[in-house]
């Protein structure tokens, strides 16, 4: 199944629900997409909550980095809550897990933006 | 590759230059690698590290060029696994890659497959092929438990 975003409101954050696969193709173009199309509605407040995501490769990682930093540029922040163990140690060994706030609890991350 | 008499070869064929050929590659090795008795976490490794230097081959080797095939062998030994990726690409010169992990390439968009393969393997080689091409070889060896 490649990526599959549910967006949702919480206060002014937006959190997006990714669930599947983030790998080349498909599933990390949805990410691309999905976070423009947030960007462009003009939310500067995103959490990427990737709990139901079940693999990413080096695209899916640099999807991640890409949403980063368009949020980033646009004024806005972009973090993320419930990694997986895999995702965790991807960012761990790509040294992503500095450059990203990530959260375990999502009223903790909410919170957080204001 | 005749240089470990132990080996047996279990996969020996071509894949079309395009994405899928990923995931028919993953499934194929982690087949064997599997029936080894790979563990969980050194399955997810193996089959992401042959992913990633699948997709090198398709996007960066062969450039989606219908043309141009893919070559996978996978070797099993007692103790390991060995995964053989080819392409029929312009080459590139490794030691010229950017490393991922320098502070101006931290927030670079591409740049991971080849850092990948190399933390989640044993042993990864890149060979030049004559006229053309590129080789890995990816070696991932079985935990031992003392």
């Amino acid at each position: 199944m490649s990526a599959k975003l549910s967006p949702r409101q919480v206060g002014d954050v937006t959190v997006i629900d990714v669930a599947g696969r983030i790998t080349l193709g498909e599933g990390s173009s949805n990410l691309r997409e999905g976070i423009r199309e947030m960007v462009a509605k003009g939310n500067k407040k995103i959490l990427l909550n990737l709990g139901d995501v079940t693999y990413i490769d080096s695209s899916g990682i640099g999807e991640l980095v890409s949403g980063f930093t368009s949020v980033a540029n646009g004024g806005g922040q972009l973090k993320l809550i419930n990694l997986t163990k895999r995702v965790k140690d991807l960012l761990q060994i790509t040294k992503l897990y500095t450059v990203f706030e990530v959260f375990d609890d999502e009223a903790a991350a909410v919170r957080s933006f204001a | 590759m005749a240089e470990n008499t132990s080996e047996t070869i279990a996969v020996d064929t071509y894949l079309d230059s395009a994405l899928g050929s990923a995931d028919e590659a993953e499934h194929l090795v982690l087949g064997v690698a599997e029936h080894m008795g790979f563990h969980e976490d050194d399955l997810h490794k193996i089959g992401m590290a042959v992913r990633e230097s699948i997709v090198n081959a398709v996007v960066h080797g062969n450039r989606y060029n219908r043309r141009k095939r893919v070559h996978l062998a996978v070797w099993n030994g007692k103790d390991h696994v060995t995964v053989v990726v080819g392409d029929e690409g312009e080459g590139f010169d490794p030691d010229k890659l950017p490393d991922p992990l320098a502070e101006p390439n931290l927030l670079q968009q591409s740049g991971r497959g080849i850092f990948l393969i190399r933390a989640f393997m044993d042993e990864f080689q890149i060979r030049r092929l004559s006229p053309s091409g590129t080789e890995f070889k990816l070696v991932k060896y079985m935990e031992t438990t003392q």
